[in-house]
């Protein structure tokens, strides 16, 4: 139960045309018609007692706890299963409803443990509150039957399952389903032997629980408890932030002792989640205390001498004197920043900032390079704008839901969570993917169109759904003709007739028969509201940006745009890459998308900085590492990044790093990226610093410190330090400050503030003089460019093609457990369901080559091997093999090449042609980096200095 | 950067234009492309490469791109 149970009324709100007015208690309520009694009563102030209902599920009717009278009516009606009627009179205290829950609460304590003073939940638990609340004084039960020697199920790492305080109210089973909707657990047996279970498996971890949390959020006692909990207490204090994993952006109450987090719960208020969380957020959280932070900042002259650990002041002083060495010595251009999307908006926007005035360049990237950019390139030229159109409230009323190339249930589990609820009450789907993602065919729900694609065929098959709405006269002609450009649509439209888009002539490239895609086109453009979802299946091709554009286009062409229920919508990867994309971090554009050789807008910065700064694009971070490698690029500062670990083609990127004479890394831990620097800063985790983060439907959120910075300084803090030393001026006071700053100088930003944040809990931008309230939806009456713009999107096959030497293709992802390079994940529990990154291959393809489950099998492309363990996997289309990145010395990405999109250079991780066989020892690859690690390991355990390094500045 | 790398890159730019039937058009998103896009030393080391080896491994319509709007994507030598 967490602190903000107490607050819960009982059944979940009501939206209603019709009010309905009735009496409780001889208080007259109105209430939306649909409401529970219980609800109404709340809402009048009167708390009926309850064991199963809460107001995050539905109601049960099982515990007889809350039962009133209704005058007129026999009997004693469940409060929370029965809806208010107009006049209804109600009662919820007399002698008869006192003896009756009485009687309910003997019964609940016959079978349950006295032993509150050691409990877990001592002092916050609903089972102990009702007692108290029905005044129980005896129970005359106490030597019956019971389950009070059940053995407690402490397999899962966070929490524990104690059968013998279970009250079987059955609200873990129905947040199983009803809200996660993994339907893992479920009640065995009848009558008294009615027990909790988790299915598919002997205990917990075994089973097909995916620990999201939301059962331990809502049982009233100790059953399903935290194990922070139980070892060290209740929280006393609460403060509401901003998860750091995925971009869904989680509204989280970091529960705490002092400064010491005891758990994080998710925030029933929260705009994105709803009160949902996933096993990340919700528990992955001990990597901001582990043992490898490194708390002092260190310098050397090379990554083959030990740190030596300096004051802040030294490392600053050091970073920035060297960075002007270079810039004498090399040319201005010489060096160049990336920014983080794991880091705020406000320390996003001070690192551009610090590169474009104080090393006077526009050398500056982020990671959005290596996931998103297509997104923010194609989506500004078809639509206006670099964001997803919706909010994830949108999908609740979504008809059809195309998802392409994403796996919201393990890439962006709460929102996932949140589709599956849309699909339960009858929504279709249409899945476009080269595996069967678990979405596909998972507990009540199953995909009315699963298109296997053959990887790399994307825009083939986007362009055969198009020719299908033009062919079959499915397109939404009146939304066309009147929200986008008429020249451009005449074109498009002759293009996608051309029978070389038909799903007959793609069928051999895509490998989708023509029947099933003339299904799926039929379904997204005639089922209603169709919203399309997308993900890094889209955007990591060559053609990621035609494929972004295609999208747009579908969804112009169908008038799928522009209202609740519909819209594109980019599953982003980082906490903070909209933001990070949002404040200027690419090398082209200054805050707010605008490109830097807009003459008025630069002159606005100009301005606001106080420097003259440069109109042309600087370097993406692949020609940063192609310049560096080339002689001409050579310092770097890196916040919050771990490019040697994430980018493609990790010996061209670990070249590039060798080749850079000042490395400045900021980061939490001695990342690989921090391996190859000369100066590590040590970074804030979320927990310690202030700030805001974006999340992938605009949303800003409020991140909130809960403890001090364990380095004693927050990231944006360090980073104007460095800007100081540099000879740049900034005296920022607190974040608040910087936000401010963003909000003058950036058109969209205009009406956000902390204060507005702390008014409003969160906002979606645009947020300005017109919308003072935020934007859940874009393009509402016209498009931020004015009139929508069709673009052509041709078909171009990857350079990256199976052939003799390499028959098979890769593809990377990510599983539901690690986020990305795994920098936080693989320092907590959540190594247990994945300690190690697997290739998973077909089994056709595993027999041709003699690979069992479990073998070990090199993987070569023409850029590197690396070496797997095999796990066979019908989910994999045969000539498909896919593995994820969340270890470095797995050397996934020695395998991906340098191939990226043509508009953005994203990379093209889902594409590279292997060969896979077995092997019996790890690659050279791998032996050389166990080498490397292991003396970076020693130079950072032999750094030489003094506590005084500690001092602040 | 090796120039090959941004040759191969450039036509991967042509090959997305090549599409609109207009070739002016064609040549102006390239040329657009480039210019708002590219650092100003890759968009000269292309142009280089166009005096120097005749522009080998271009398509040709990236070719007409850096001939036709050349004023407008010179850059600073720098980065190789």
């Amino acid at each position: 139960m967490s602190m903000h149970s107490h607050h819960d009324r009982g059944t979940p709100a009501r939206v209603s045309s019709r009010q309905v007015t009735l009496s409780i208690d001889g208080m007259t309520v109105t209430v939306p018609a649909g409401t529970s009694v219980m609800h109404a009563a709340a809402e009048a102030g009167v708390d009926i007692p309850r064991l199963c209902a809460t107001e995050q599920l539905e109601a049960f009717g099982s515990c007889r706890l809350c039962v009133v009278e209704v005058k007129g009516r026999r009997g004693y009606p469940a409060s929370c299963t029965t809806l208010v009627e107009e006049g209804m009179q109600v009662a919820t205290q007399s002698d008869a409803l006192f003896r009756l829950r009485r009687g309910v609460m003997e019964l609940y304590i016959s079978d349950h443990p006295l032993d509150c003073l050691t409990c877990a939940a001592n002092g916050n638990c609903e089972l102990q509150d009702m007692a108290g609340r029905v005044g129980l004084r005896e129970v005359r039960f106490a030597d019956g039957a019971n389950h009070l020697t059940e053995a407690a199920d402490t397999s899962n790492p966070y929490f524990a399952y104690d059968p013998a305080k279970c009250i079987v109210c059955s609200r873990c089973v129905r947040a199983c389903s009803d809200i996660q909707g993994s339907f893992a657990l479920t009640t065995t047996e009848r009558g008294f032997d009615t027990r909790i279970a988790a299915a598919g498996g002997d205990d917990f971890l075994a089973s097909e629980c995916v620990s999201c949390g939301a059962c331990v959020a809502v049982c009233p006692t100790a059953a399903l408890m935290e194990k922070s909990v139980i070892e060290l207490g209740q929280p006393r204090r609460s403060v509401t932030t901003t998860c750091a994993y995925c971009g869904v952006g989680c509204a989280l109450d970091a529960e705490l002792q002092g400064d010491r987090v005891i758990r994080m719960v998710p925030n029933p208020a929260g705009g994105a989640n709803r009160g949902h969380a996933c096993v990340k957020g919700r528990f992955a959280w001990g990597y901001a205390t582990h043992a490898d932070r490194i708390t002092t900042p260190m310098i050397r002259s090379s990554i083959h001498e030990p740190w030596q650990a300096v004051s802040w002041e030294a490392a600053i002083n050091h970073a920035a004197a060297e960075f002007r060495r270079l810039q004498e010595k090399y040319g201005a251009e010489s060096v160049g920043s990336i920014t983080s999307s794991r880091c705020t908006n406000e320390e996003t926007y001070l690192v551009q900032k610090l590169t474009r005035a104080a090393f006077g360049v526009n050398n500056v990237d982020t990671c959005a390079r290596v996931c998103h950019s297509p997104t923010g390139y194609g989506l500004k030229q078809t639509l206006g704008e670099s964001a997803g159109t919706q909010d994830f409230d949108s999908v609740m009323q979504a008809d059809v839901v195309l998802v392409i190339g994403a796996n919201p249930t393990d890439g962006h589990p709460v929102f996932g969570s949140r589709l599956k609820q849309r699909l339960r009450q009858g929504a279709k789907l249409i899945v476009v993917d080269p595996r069967a993602i678990d979405l596909v065919d998972t507990p009540h729900v199953r995909a009315s169109q699963h298109l296997k694609l053959r990887p790399g065929t994307n825009v083939a098959l986007v362009n055969a759904l198009a020719h299908v709405i033009v062919d079959e006269n499915l397109l939404d002609e009146a939304f066309v003709a009147a929200r986008c450009e008429a020249e451009p649509f005449a074109k498009w439209r002759a293009f996608i007739a051309d029978p070389r888009h038909s799903p007959e002539a793609t069928a051999a490239v895509t490998g989708v028969a023509a029947t099933e895609l003339r299904a799926a086109a039929r379904l997204y453009a005639t089922a209603g509201n169709g919203a399309i979802y997308y993900g890094l299946g889209v955007t990591e091709h060559s053609q990621g940006s035609t494929m972004v554009m295609g999208i747009a286009n579908l969804a112009m062409a169908t008038g799928n745009i522009g209202r609740p229920g519909v819209g594109v919508n980019p599953l982003r990867g980082q906490n903070n890459v909209q933001g990070s994309c949002d404040m200027g971090s690419f090398p082209h554009e200054l805050p707010g998308y605008r490109h830097v050789s807009d003459e008025a807008t630069r002159k606005q910065f100009e301005a606001a900085w106080g420097v003259p700064l440069s109109g042309e694009p600087g370097l993406r971070i692949p020609n940063m590492f192609d310049a560096a490698i080339g002689g001409s690029f050579k310092g770097l500062y890196v916040q919050g990044e771990d490019i040697a670990q994430s980018d493609p083609n990790t010996r061209h990127v670990t070249a590039a790093m060798e080749a850079l004479e000042c490395l400045v890394v900021q980061d939490l831990f001695l990342n690989e990226t921090a391996k190859f620097a000369h100066v590590f800063l040590p970074g804030a985790s979320f927990l310690e610093k202030d700030g805001t983060f974006t999340n992938a439907e605009r949303r800003i959120s409020r991140v909130r410190k809960v403890m001090p910075p364990l380095a004693g300084h927050a990231d944006w803090e360090v980073t104007q330090m460095l800007a100081n030393a540099l000879g740049y001026p900034m005296h920022y006071a607190d974040p608040a400050e910087i936000m401010a700053e963003i909000a003058r100088l950036t058109p969209s930003f205009h009406g956000v503030s902390y204060a507005r944040l702390e008014e409003l809990g969160s906002i979606q931008w645009p947020c300005n003089e017109a919308h003072p309230s935020g934007t859940p939806t874009l393009h509402e009456t016209e498009f931020v460019r004015g009139k929508g713009r069709f673009m052509l999107t041709e078909f171009v096959a990857t350079d990256e093609r199976v052939n003799r030497r390499f028959p098979l293709l890769l593809t990377t992802g990510r599983i539901l457990s690690q986020y990305n390079v795994g920098a936080q994940t693989r320092r907590t529990a959540n190594t247990v369901w994945h300690p190690e990154d697997l290739l998973e291959l077909h089994p056709v393809d595993a027999e041709d080559r003699g690979i069992r489950d479990g073998d070990r099998v090199g993987v070569a492309s023409r850029a590197g091997e690396t070496v797997l363990r095999a796990k066979i996997s019908e989910r994999m289309q045969p000539g498909v093999v896919y593995t994820t990145f969340h270890w470095p010395g797995s050397g996934a990405n020695v395998v991906t090449t340098e191939n990226s999109d043509w508009a953005t250079n994203c990379p093209e991780y889902k594409v590279t042609a292997v060969q896979v066989s077995r092997v019996e020892q790890v690659s050279a690859w791998q032996q050389q980096y166990a080498r490397f690690s292991a003396e970076q390991a020693a130079l950072l355990k032999d750094r030489s200095g003094t506590k005084a390094a500690d001092a602040p500045v | 950067m090796n120039i090959e790398r941004l040759v191969s890159m450039a036509n991967q730019i042509g090959t997305f234009f090549a599409t609109d039937p207009d070739a002016d058009a064609a040549s102006i998103g390239i040329a657009q492309h480039l210019a708002s896009c590219w650092a100003p030393s890759m968009r000269q080391a292309l142009l280089d490469h166009l005096d120097d080896r005749n522009g080998e491994g271009l398509v040709p319509i990236v070719g007409k791109a850096l001939r036709d709007h050349r004023e407008r994507l010179a850059g600073r030598r720098g980065h190789p």
